[in-house]
């Protein structure tokens, strides 16, 4: 802590993140002109399709924060580096919320065209014990007596959280196999995509990545800014 | 036997001969258990051939909760006492105590199931006495004994103890309540061991990756 006295904030990222604000923010214009005026409505789902550029990528950033999580808590066990916490733990929150959006933009999508807001499909039933784990992995943190402590519970329901994932897919997948299906064809439309919704479908991703990307720094940065204040706080107090 | 088998084992004999003389925490879960399985009654009301529907469902529902409140037990005595402090202390690798509580919580929701076979008889005319049924539970209790005692051993230190354990708990240990109700199931339509043969290596894969996970983790769990 020798940049006391300076303008130099101990969490602050130098150019990187007002470039991704603005990069992000170009995308973010295009990708909602793309999504509402140049890709063609889908013909038998109608407008409702739409979802489907926000639902699927924020899916696979949601999934991809968790993976993000799985590898930050090994290394802040091994390495017991702060900044491995912070990392893990911005993107426990971001892909939580990430994740969040992607189950009502999907529930609200689902219910046109299934009929209902939700099956317990294979896929549908990880998303939610996977966001149900997120939930319990910030708990873990909200209800630790320490920070430290809080740091290291969290890294394990991280990683443990994260193998269980795949054994939770192939045991819906089985359970589903043994039970009749109320709702066929779920995810079916992602195998014929025209051009344009396959494009609009890549962009989106693009977009929410870099989304992503600015809101995970930027926490990662104010997690770094509270230590400073609060080693500040514990050194003057 | 290896010093890390010794270790654990004499941390399960302090933990079954503490559980002998008091029968507090087998006594408290085969009663939450009972009372579970008795209250299924007035909340479906289940004609017989329901019963045989819902059957399955209502016994695992029964033993995954005996089995969270036995579980969030596990710790507890060790908190309440300073004696985690003197287990931290002695020179025993970490895997052994995890080893040793482990075993613990196995027994007690091995003893809870097994004692609570009659009373499904009783109460609700199942009958589930079979060898695959009871290496379906051993399987799927050990799976969630796995978990459960590391998650356990994170909950005790919260201040939400008895909260924080089921909402870690269950979502992890979906993959194992899954295989069970469904071997159950199927051995209840009269179903051998070829049919449930799928549910047992899932909960084999689950238990074998669980336990050499948590005992790795465990560590960082107590470190102070």
């Amino acid at each position: 802590m020798a940049t006391v006295g300076t303008t130099r904030a101990p969490g602050k990222t130098g150019l990187v993140q007002p470039a991704l604000l603005i990069v992000g923010a170009a995308f973010l214009f295009t990708d909602l002109y793309l999504i509402f005026q140049y890709v063609p409505t889908e013909r038998v789902m109608g407008i409702v399709q739409r979802l489907f550029y926000f639902h699927v990528p924020t899916v696979w950033v949601g999934f991809l924060a968790f993976f993000i999580v799985f590898v930050s808590s090994i290394m802040y066990l091994v390495k017991r580096t702060e900044v491995w916490d912070r990392r893990a733990y911005a993107a426990g929150e971001v892909g939580m919320l990430f994740l969040t959006v992607a189950m009502v933009t999907g529930a609200i999508w689902a219910k046109p065209v299934w009929g209902v807001w939700w099956v317990w499909d294979a896929k549908l039933t990880t998303t939610f014990v996977l966001w149900l784990i997120y939930i319990g992995y910030l708990m873990v943190r909200a209800y630790a007596p320490d920070k430290r402590r809080g740091a290291r519970w969290a890294a394990v329901v991280g990683i443990v959280g994260f193998v269980d994932v795949p054994i939770v897919y192939y045991a819906a997948e089985l359970w589903r196999s043994l039970h009749p299906e109320l709702v066929t064809g779920p995810f079916a439309e992602s195998g014929g995509l025209a051009p344009e919704m396959r494009t609009t479908l890549y962009f989106s991703a693009l977009t929410f990545m870099l989304v992503f990307a600015y809101l995970f720094r930027e926490r990662t940065a104010q997690r770094a800014d509270e230590q400073a204040l609060d080693e500040l706080r514990a050194r003057v107090g | 036997m290896s010093a890390y088998v010794r270790s654990a084992l004499a941390i399960y004999r302090k933990d079954v001969m503490i559980e002998a003389r008091t029968r507090e925490t087998l006594s408290g879960v085969f009663m939450f258990a009972l009372v579970v399985a008795f209250i299924f009654k007035f909340t479906f009301d289940p004609a017989p051939q329901v019963v045989a529907l819902i059957g399955p469902g209502m016994v695992w529902v029964a033993y995954v909760f005996a089995g969270i409140v036995g579980m969030n037990r596990t710790f507890v005595l060790e908190r309440d006492r300073g004696t985690l402090e003197a287990l931290l202390l002695a020179p025993v690798p970490r895997e052994a105590i995890y080893l040793g509580k482990l075993l613990g919580a196995f027994t007690i929701m091995i003893v809870v199931e097994a004692a609570m076979l009659p009373v499904f008889v009783v109460l609700h005319d199942l009958s589930f006495l079979s060898l695959p049924f009871a290496v379906t539970a051993v399987l799927a209790t050990l799976g969630m004994a796995a978990v459960g005692t590391l998650f356990s051993a994170i909950a005790v230190h919260t201040r939400a103890r008895e909260l924080l354990l089921p909402v870690l708990f269950l979502p992890v240990a979906l993959p194992v309540i899954i295989a069970a109700v469904s071997a159950t199931s199927l051995l209840l339509d009269g179903g051998g061991w070829g049919d449930i043969d799928l549910w047992l290596r899932l909960m084999l894969a689950f238990d074998i990756a669980f336990l050499v996970l948590s005992s790795w983790a465990f560590e960082f769990v107590l470190e102070e």
